[in-house]
């Protein structure tokens, strides 16, 4: 469900031109992040000091393995969301902002690729 | 009216950052968007370790003995400080998005707690590392 009315979609208003959907995304991710990241904590805690065969013991277990790309992934769209915020708020330039908030997503699908390769590799 | 100018008083100029006095208030959000960027390189941190265990012995030992040498755990206290920041607050921002904890003294309250408790899970997690309560998965 979108909160934007028609005439704002036409417009493109807004410094990301994306309206409310922006906000929305950030909450929910935020969300989703509160027992990930306590999951994350736990587990990270759990693996100091561990031997390259023990981390991979640890996500030969499908849960694990699960867990870590959901955290990996929402955590990427989360500071995608973020950074494109902090993009608009001090960059001025239209062009110049276009292009790092291009770079921003580049950046998080780059790492979202490196970490899902890494994961398959380990897992498969 | 030419012949004797009245002396014009300097303009005001807008208050920039500078001129204010820090309330707790500002200093949370600002740390709050500091520690924002600061997780956005940690993914790299998250990808390089996720990526050395895929690689071999060899690179998991180059990251583990890199990650444990006194810079790598200044950037890694860093990181996990970071973390336990914006998790914290990021509480807190979502409980103003449903209307709760918006009066002054409140928030003024919950930003000491936010800085006090980050740290204290910030310092526990080493604490607990160090003293070698943690590795309970291997």
């Amino acid at each position: 469900m979108s909160l934007e009315t028609p005439q704002h979609k036409v417009e493109g208003l807004g410094s990301a031109h994306s309206g409310v959907d922006h906000f929305k995304h950030q909450r929910v991710t935020a969300i989703a992040l509160i027992p990930l990241t306590v999951w994350f904590a736990v587990s990270v805690l759990g693996l100091v000091g561990a031997k390259e065969v023990s981390v991979l013991i640890f996500l030969s277990n499908p849960l694990n393995a699960v867990l870590l790309g959901t955290f990996i992934l929402i955590s990427l769209y989360h500071m995608a969301l973020g950074i494109q915020e902090v993009i608009v708020d001090y960059v001025p330039h239209e062009g110049v902002k276009l292009a790092l908030v291009f770079c921003d997503y580049v950046f998080a699908f780059l790492v979202a690729a490196l970490c899902a390769v890494a994961l398959l590799r380990i897992t498969i | 009216m030419a012949d004797h100018p009245q002396k014009v008083a300097p303009r005001p100029l807008s208050p920039f950052l500078t001129v204010y006095r820090w309330p707790i208030t500002m200093a949370t959000s600002i740390v709050h968007r500091m520690t924002g960027v600061a997780l956005a390189g940690g993914t790299l941190l998250i990808a390089w370790w996720l990526t050395a265990v895929s690689s071999g012995p060899e690179t998991f030992n180059f990251f583990t003995s890199t990650i444990t040498t006194p810079l790598g755990q200044i950037v890694l206290f860093g990181f996990v400080w970071s973390l336990a920041y914006h998790f914290v607050n990021g509480i807190r921002h979502l409980a103003w998005d449903f209307g709760y904890g918006f009066a002054v003294p409140t928030a003024n309250k919950t930003g000491i707690v936010v800085f006090a408790l980050s740290l204290l899970l910030a310092a526990g997690a080493f604490a607990l590392a160090y003293l070698g309560k943690g590795g309970y998965y291997q």
